[in-house]
C-alpha cells in the first residue's frame, strides 16, 4: 500500500487537510454518546476495517512527511523537547529497534530493516534515508538512538524506567503534545506526572493503572485513547508556546467552526521494552476538523452529545471553555436526535 | 487478555554442569529469534509429565543479546514436587517444551554506580545473564558466590576466567570459606546497589545486615526461588466457575485450578508479582501465606490469597474464581 | 510530600542540610530519639535572612557543624560531603520548599535515591517557580499570579512540582486575553 504524502503545514497558514480515506480511518474516541475518564486499556492488536489507523501497531499515514518537518522546526527552536537522562541508553536502543521493526513490518513498501548480527541497515523511503549502523554503538548514528528514530516516527514518545514499584519518565521526544512540558516532567514518577488531571484521582484510577502497567508483559502491548480539542490544526500545543497558541481560542466564530475547531485524538500505546525492562509510551496524535467529522453522520450526532454533556471539570481541564458553546451550536445542526450504533467505527 | 504469546521450543542441547545441575539450551521450533530480554529475567517452562502439566519458572542465564537460543540451568532437588526430577530424568535432547515470554522481577537499577551481587548455589543463574549485560554496558560490578562444594557449584570457574578474580570471589562452604558480608557492605560509596539470590536464609541474612548498617531499602534487591510448599490436601470451591476441586499434597491451588480447566491469571508462579491475587470468600481453616507480595494487613484479613504459592491448613476454602 | 526527619537508628553517619527554621525539625528529633546520634552527625546550616539558629545547633554539640553564608555555598559543600560519603550515611533536609528541592537535587544527581532522603518543611511557604515559557526560575514567590522575573509574563503558580528542577510550574495566565490577569493573591506566605 503506497501512500501519497501531503505537503502541508501545522502552523502559520495551516494548510493541513485530511483526505476522505484518512477521515474514515480516524481513531474516533467515543464508543457511546457520553464520556467519562477511564483507564480503558485494551490489547494493542491489529483491529478495524482495512486501512484503519488500528491496522498497524505503529501507524504511518499521509501526514508523515509533513509531521516530521514540523518536528524538525520545533526542535530547532527548542531542543529541550527531546531529553534522555543518562541511565536510559539501553532503553533508547530498545526503542529504536521497536520503532524500526514495527514501521518496516506495517509498511514494507516504505521502510526496510536488515540485520546482520549487530550491523543493521535502515531504509526510510519517504524521508530518503539509507543508514547503516552498529546496533549498540551510538557513535555510528547521527543522533542518539531515541532522537534518531523518533525524528522518523509520528507521535510523541516517552520512555519510562521501572524501579522501586513505580514508573519514571526518564526520556522522551515530545513535540506534538496537548499541553504538558517534557522539560518539566522528565524524571517524574507516574503519580507526579499525572498530577494535574482532575477527578481521576478520586476514583483510584491511577492506582489501578500503575499496578497494571508494572505488570505489562513483553509481547503484549496495550492501547487506550485520549482526546481533547485544538483550534487550528496545530501539533505543537505545548505549555512553552501557550502564549502563542492560547489566543487562537478566542478566534472561533459560528461561521468558522467547521474549519478551525479540531477534534484531537491521542492513540496511546504502551510496550514493554526487552533489554532495559522499561516501558515505551507512544502518544500518536490525530487531528480532524469539525467539517470533516460531520461527513460521518454517526460521529456528528455522537460528538455533539458528548460535548454537550461533558462534566465541568473536564471542560476546564481540556481547555474547551471559550469555544465549546459555539461548537455545540454548530454541531447541533448535524444532530437529528436519531440513535447511534455502539462502537467507534463509521456505519 | 487471552492472547497467547507462549513459544514452543525444542531442547537442542543438555550439558551436565555440576553434581546435580544440568543446563538446557532451548530454541524456538519455528526457528524465529528468541525475544531479547533484560538480565535477571526468567521464563515459565511448561512440560507435559504424563497427564500432568507442570509449569516451573527458571532464570534465563544465557546472554541477553544472544537471540539464537535461551539457556536455563536446573538443580535436581531431592525433596521437590517433581519438576526438577522431570527436567533431569525425562527431558532429552529433542524434547519439546513451551516457554513464556521473559519476565523480569529482578532487574538491576540503571542508575547504580556499582552493583554488588551475592549468589548462593543455584541462585547464580540470574546473575550470569546480568553480568553479561553489565559487562556489555560497561558497568561496575562484583560477584560474591557461595557454593557448597567445588564440585557442587556451577559455573564458578568460567565466571572467574571470564571476568577476573578482582570481580569474582568464590566461597566454598566445605572449605569453611564464607562471604564476609559485613566488611563488604561497610565500605561502599553512595549509589551502590546490592542484589541477593540464593537460599532464603542467605537472603534474609544479607538484607538484615545491610539494613542494620543503614542501607536504604531502595538499594537492596533480592529474588527468592519460591516453590509452592507441600501440605495436606484440601477442597477448594470455585464460586464463579461453580466447581469444587481437590488441591493435592504436591499441587498448588493454581495448578489444581488449571487442571480443572479454569483459567486463572498468573505470571511469575513464585509468589512475587501479584497477578494471581484471589479473593477468599470463606475458609474453614487457616490461610498459610507463602508469598512475598501481600501486605501484612491483607494477610491478616484472611480475605486474599496468592494461589500460585499459598495453601490452607484445614479442610476447605471458597474462592472467587 | 515530606517524610518527616525521623532519625534512622541504623545509620553509620547522619548528614543534615538545614536552612532557616530547619533546626526546629532537628530539635524535635532530639526530644524524641535522644542526642546519642549527634556524635555521628554532620550538620550543614544556612540562616534565613531574618534570624540565625546557629547557636541552637551549636548547643546540640554535633560531631561537625558547618555554617554557610548562602544557599549555593551550602549546596556546594553538601555535594562534597556526598562524594565522600559511604552507604550507611542517611541524609536529612529541612527548610523552605525551594531549599529542600535544591538540596535533594544535589543528592539525586549523585545517584542517591530520593526515597531514601528524609525531609521536613519548616519556615515560609514561598515557592521556587519555573516559567514554562522562558525556563527562568524565580525564587521566593509568595503570590499567584506573579510576574516572571526573567521574561515578565504573568504566571499562574500551579501545584505541579518537579523534583529535578526543584521548582513549581508557572504558566502564563492571560495568554488567551493578554492584560486580563487577576490581581495577585498571597497564597504562599
Amino acid at each position: 500500500m503506497n501512500i501519497k504524502f501531503k505537503e502541508e503545514t501545522f502552523r502559520g497558514d495551516f494548510t493541513f487537510r485530511n483526505s476522505p480515506e484518512t477521515i474514515r480511518r480516524f481513531p474516533f474516541p467515543f464508543h457511546e454518546d457520553k464520556y467519562m475518564y477511564a483507564v480503558n486499556m485494551e490489547p494493542h492488536v491489529p483491529a478495524g476495517p482495512k486501512g484503519h489507523a488500528y491496522n498497524a501497531p505503529i501507524d504511518v499515514d499521509e501526514h508523515y512527511v509533513s509531521e516530521m518537518r514540523d518536528r524538525e522546526i520545533v526542535l530547532k527552536q527548542d531542543p529541550l523537547r527531546c531529553q534522555a537522562l543518562p541511565h536510559m541508553m539501553t532503553a533508547q536502543w530498545d526503542t529504536l529497534e521497536l520503532l524500526m521493526e514495527q514501521q518496516a513490518m506495517g509498511f514494507p513498501e516504505l521502510f526496510s530493516l536488515t540485520k546482520n548480527g549487530d550491523q543493521w541497515r535502515w531504509v526510510n523511503k519517504p524521508l530518503g534515508i539509507d543508514q547503516r549502523f552498529t546496533f549498540g554503538d551510538a557513535s555510528t548514528l547521527p543522533y542518539e538512538p531515541m532522537e534518531y528514530i523518533t525524528r522518523q516516527a509520528q507521535g510523541d514518545f516517552c520512555i519510562v524506567d521501572q524501579r522501586d514499584g513505580n514508573l519514571w519518565m526518564d526520556a522522551g521526544m515530545v513535540t506534538t503534545q496537548a499541553d504538558w512540558s517534557l522539560d518539566f516532567d522528565v524524571g517524574m514518577n507516574f503519580m507526579e506526572w499525572h498530577g494535574p488531571v482532575p477527578l481521576a484521582h478520586q476514583i483510584g484510577v491511577f492506582d489501578r493503572a500503575l499496578k497494571f502497567l508494572l505488570n505489562l508483559q513483553q509481547g503484549k502491548p496495550v492501547r487506550r485513547l485520549n482526546w481533547t480539542m485544538t483550534i487550528n490544526p496545530r501539533l505543537d500545543t505545548s505549555p512553552e508556546n501557550y502564549h502563542k497558541w492560547g489566543p487562537d481560542r478566542m478566534t472561533v466564530t459560528p461561521e468558522n467552526v467547521g474549519d478551525k475547531v479540531h477534534l484531537r485524538c491521542e492513540l496511546q500505546s504502551l510496550w514493554r521494552l526487552p533489554r532495559s525492562n522499561g516501558i515505551l509510551f507512544v502518544i500518536r496524535c490525530y487531528l480532524l476538523k469539525m467539517e470533516e467529522l460531520v461527513t460521518v453522520p454517526k460521529w456528528a450526532r455522537r460528538f455533539h452529545r458528548v460535548l454537550r454533556d461533558l462534566p465541568p471539570e473536564l471542560i476546564d481541564y481540556k481547555g474547551l471553555t471559550r469555544y465549546r458553546p459555539t461548537t455545540i451550536e454548530w454541531l447541533a445542526k448535524h444532530d437529528d436526535g436519531a440513535a447511534t450504533s455502539p462502537g467507534i467505527f463509521p456505519d | 487478555m487471552t492472547i497467547n504469546t507462549d513459544m514452543p521450543v525444542k531442547v537442542v542441547e543438555i550439558t551436565r554442569v555440576a553434581d546435580s545441575v544440568k543446563r538446557f539450551r532451548l530454541q524456538r521450533i519455528d526457528r524465529q529469534p528468541m525475544p531479547a530480554f533484560s538480565g535477571g529475567a526468567h521464563v515459565v517452562v511448561a512440560m507435559q509429565d504424563g497427564g500432568l502439566l507442570r509449569r516451573n519458572p527458571y532464570s534465563l542465564m544465557s546472554s541477553p543479546s544472544d537471540r539464537s537460543a535461551y539457556e536455563i540451568s536446573v538443580l535436581r532437588v531431592e525433596s521437590s514436587r517433581g519438576g526438577s526430577h522431570f527436567m533431569h530424568d525425562h527431558v532429552k535432547e529433542g524434547s519439546t517444551l513451551t516457554v513464556t515470554q521473559p519476565l523480569n522481577l529482578f532487574p538491576f537499577d540503571h542508575r547504580g554506580k556499582k552493583h554488588i551481587l551475592f549468589a548462593g548455589g543455584i541462585g547464580i543463574t540470574p546473575f550470569i545473564a546480568m553480568m553479561d549485560q553489565m559487562a556489555r554496558e560497561d558497568r561496575s560490578f562484583e560477584l560474591h558466590y557461595a557454593v557448597r562444594t567445588r564440585s557442587h557449584g556451577a559455573y564458578w570457574q568460567e565466571l572467574a576466567q571470564r571476568y577476573g578474580d578482582h570481580r569474582i570471589r568464590i566461597y566454598c562452604d566445605a572449605e569453611k570459606l564464607f562471604i564476609p558480608t559485613k566488611s563488604i557492605l561497610a565500605k561502599q560509596a553512595l549509589g551502590t546497589h546490592v542484589y541477593v539470590c540464593g537460599p532464603a536464609g542467605m537472603i534474609d541474612g544479607v538484607l538484615e545486615l545491610a539494613k542494620s548498617l543503614g542501607w536504604p531499602k531502595q538499594n537492596l534487591h533480592s529474588e527468592r526461588f519460591l516453590a509452592p510448599p507441600t501440605g495436606k490436601p484440601f477442597t477448594a470451591t470455585l464460586a464463579r466457575s461453580q466447581k469444587t476441586i481437590t488441591v493435592g499434597e504436591h499441587q498448588s491451588i493454581l495448578e489444581a485450578v488449571e487442571a480443572a480447566g479454569v483459567d486463572a491469571p498468573y505470571m511469575c508462579r513464585g509468589g512475587a508479582c501479584g497477578q494471581c491475587e484471589t479473593v477468599v470468600i470463606s475458609c474453614s481453616g487457616e490461610i498459610l501465606h507463602n508469598d512475598i507480595y501481600l501486605e501484612p494487613d491483607d494477610k491478616r484479613s484472611g480475605k486474599k490469597i496468592m494461589i500460585c504459592i499459598s495453601r490452607i491448613k484445614g479442610d476447605a476454602v471458597t474462592l472467587d474464581l | 510530600m515530606y517524610t518527616g526527619l525521623t532519625i534512622d537508628p541504623n545509620a553509620q553517619r547522619h548528614l543534615f542540610a538545614l536552612e532557616g527554621d530547619g533546626p526546629l525539625a532537628l530539635a524535635e528529633q532530639v526530644k524524641a530519639a535522644g542526642n546519642a546520634f549527634l556524635a555521628k552527625a554532620d550538620i550543614l546550616y544556612v540562616a534565613a535572612s531574618a534570624k540565625s539558629r546557629e547557636a541552637e545547633l551549636a548547643a546540640l554539640n554535633p560531631d561537625v557543624l558547618w555554617v554557610a553564608p548562602s544557599i549555593p555555598v551550602l549546596l556546594n559543600r553538601l555535594r562534597q560531603n556526598l562524594l565522600n560519603a559511604g552507604m550507611g550515611t542517611r541524609i536529612y533536609v529541612s527548610g523552605t520548599e525551594g531549599f529542600i528541592g535544591q538540596a535533594m537535587k544535589v543528592a539525586l544527581d549523585l545517584g542517591i535515591d530520593f526515597g531514601s532522603i528524609r525531609t521536613e518543611h519548616q519556615g515560609s511557604m514561598a515557592r521556587r517557580v519555573q516559567c514554562v515559557h522562558c525556563k527562568g526560575i524565580t525564587d521566593d514567590v509568595k503570590t499567584s499570579p506573579f510576574s516572571c522575573s526573567h521574561c515578565g509574563l504573568n504566571l499562574l503558580v500551579r501545584d505541579h512540582y518537579s523534583r529535578r528542577l526543584a521548582a513549581f510550574q508557572g504558566v502564563c495566565i492571560d495568554a488567551e486575553e493578554p492584560g486580563t490577569a487577576p490581581p495577585p493573591e498571597e497564597l504562599f506566605p
